[in-house]
């Protein structure tokens, strides 16, 4: 460094400690009190066995009660399982209509069908999940159309099936899948397509060596979000599959709130939490893509 | 295919009727609950018993409308009351937080980035729970060692904000860091030429230029924040926002007033999604979400 020695202090670089020092204050507050203490208290939690009333060890028995009882395990296992088939079947739903948004429609019918995909999902997930109900249940919409068209003789029900949570689960999660795929697609050269084409390439040749490549970020991003919002969902499965969705939130609610259980309650949501965090570590290195370069941008 | 290249007529035929099928998919359920708000029946099913407004005006009991339904309005003012408080404190750590990692280096930046994002990938009911259970913990510490009893901590609005400001000022921090990084630097300088502090400089260069990306995360994050069901659900105590109220009453059977309240909603969210992605539109690059 050159710099003259009798310049003992830069007060600019003071004036830059202060402001990393007072930008850094919020954030260092907000991710260590509200996310990782809570975190590490529920950990530590799911490691207390009750011996009698308020007295506690350390131990794992809330684990091995998990992994112990069959129904318990099996409830995880079908979110798990119910969990990636919705998000399998919504990137195959949103993929064509992402497609083509961003590469086929123009000016104003672009935008409106943008818009047309977004709209719904500013409304609350609630009145969505309630319009299905109307729809689907004994008294609903679809029973009543098939009594008139006289294709059943009395009313149906249509609810509490897992292929209503699926639509459910899928109608949910859409339109996150749809935003990263356009953007992702958006960002793909036209003239790589119209290479693909003169160097003798058909549709799904290109689709499979140019298309889905180019949007894997946005592929990834957006199967990451839908997965782990249907995951972590209870809404949609308790109320379209009543209890016989069995869906995993809905027992961490169970032991949490009804029966007041929360050292088994605390095991159960760190048993999610590790599932849902392996199943996206194994898709992130799957793809070869990374957290922050998918949902960072 | 591009738009540029010729198709097969069937092909793009079938092509737009697939999109038009998929818009209707989105529309369907909105629609119905939107056209029985204004059914004149105790029930939100059919048959067609005429049109009404009583289901948002009704004042007399079994049809009581939504202006006069005392748990329902309640339950609005609750939401608005997390909301404001939830958005007023992501905006302002979304903000810090933004320029935390566009405008300085420091040991572990890469981890700290993950730990930032670490609130959205964690469902929101382990939010829910961690917070409640620590919260509590914390209460119980306090009650233990110094006779205090906090009511705060316990389980009500409180909880629910901090509940839901955990993720949402996620949300607000990337909306808010995309526009910064765009910003040319250049000009915070001229205004150091010129003469001006560094607060001045933030306050009349950087300010300005951030504020559509602002206003569109404050919108986001008021809406995202009076709908959210699955944090709140685990936080909530004996004063329930409205998602709560109106859940309880969907497991139940209600009258058509839950469409009216579902309908004011749709209306109310689709203004300010609206208005939140014309205010980052507006100045150019900006985009919703």
């Amino acid at each position: 460094m050159s710099a003259p020695a009798s310049i003992p202090v830069d007060p600019r670089r003071d004036g830059r400690r202060l402001a990393l020092l007072l930008v850094a204050t919020p954030f260092v507050l907000w991710i260590l009190l509200i996310v990782v203490i809570p975190h590490v208290d529920l950990l530590l939690i799911s490691l207390h066995e009750k011996v009698a009333p308020r007295v506690f060890k350390t131990g794992i028995r809330n684990y091995v009660e998990f992994f112990g009882e069959p129904v318990y395990v099996q409830a995880l296992v079908r979110t798990v399982a119910m969990s990636l088939l919705a998000t399998a079947l919504t990137l195959v739903i949103a993929f064509p209509v992402a497609y083509y948004i961003a590469k086929l429609a123009r000016g104003r019918a672009r935008t409106a069908l943008f818009m047309a995909c977004l709209l719904p999902f500013w409304v609350s997930e609630l009145v969505r999940v309630f319009g299905w109900m109307m729809i689907l249940r004994e008294t609903g919409l679809l029973s009543n159309l098939l009594i008139w068209a006289g294709i059943t003789a009395g009313p149906v029900e249509f609810l509490y099936n897992d292929v209503v949570v699926m639509i459910g689960l899928v109608y949910t999660s859409l339109l996150f899948m749809v935003v990263p795929l356009i953007s992702a697609l958006d960002s793909l050269d036209d003239s790589l397509i119209e290479a693909g084409y003169d160097l003798g390439g058909n549709a799904v040749s290109i689709l499979r060596e140019v298309v889905v490549p180019h949007a894997m970020p946005g592929i990834v991003a957006g199967s990451i979000v839908v997965f782990m919002l249907t995951l972590g969902n209870y809404l949609t499965p308790t109320l379209l599959g009543g209890k016989s969705s069995q869906w995993f939130t809905a027992q961490i609610y169970t032991q949490f709130i009804t029966r007041f259980n929360w050292e088994v309650g605390s095991a159960f949501g760190f048993v999610l939490l590790a599932t849902s965090s392996l199943i996206v570590w194994i898709g992130l290195r799957l793809t070869g893509q990374s957290l922050s370069s998918t949902l960072g941008r | 295919m591009l738009r540029t290249l010729p198709r097969s007529p069937v092909v793009d035929a079938a092509y737009k009727a697939y999109v038009g099928l998929f818009l209707i998919y989105l529309a369907l359920p909105l629609i119905v609950v939107a056209v029985f708000a204004f059914n004149d029946s105790l029930f939100p099913a059919l048959p067609w018993r005429g049109f009404t407004l009583d289901w948002f005006v009704g004042t007399t009991d079994p049809k009581l409308g939504l202006l006069q339904d005392r748990n329902i309005l309640r339950g609005i003012g609750n939401s608005v009351l997390v909301a404001i408080a939830t958005t007023a404190v992501s905006i302002l750590v979304g903000t810090t937080t933004a320029f935390l990692f566009e405008r300085h280096d420091f040991p572990f930046k890469s981890f700290a980035y993950l730990m930032m994002l670490a609130p959205l990938v964690i469902p929101g009911v382990i939010l829910g729970i961690s917070i409640l259970a620590f919260s509590s913990t914390v209460a119980n510490a306090l009650d233990d060692r110094f006779g205090w009893e906090v009511a705060a901590l316990r389980p009500g609005l409180l909880l629910v904000v901090l509940g839901q400001f955990s993720f949402i000022a996620t949300i607000a921090t990337l909306v808010i860091a995309a526009r910064l990084r765009k910003f040319d630097r250049a000009l915070e300088e001229a205004a150091f030429d010129l003469g001006a502090t560094p607060a001045a400089a933030f306050l009349t260069v950087t300010l300005p230029y951030l504020a559509p990306a602002l206003i569109g995360a404050g919108l986001v994050a008021f809406l995202i924040s009076f709908e959210n069901f699955n944090t709140t659900l685990m936080l909530v105590g004996s004063d329930p926002p409205l998602t709560i109220t109106m859940f309880d009453r969907m497991k139940q059977g209600s009258t058509p007033v839950l469409n009216a309240v579902s309908l004011f909603l749709m209306v109310g969210s689709g203004l300010i999604g609206l208005i939140s992605v014309m205010v980052q539109r507006d100045r150019g690059e900006g985009r919703a979400g």
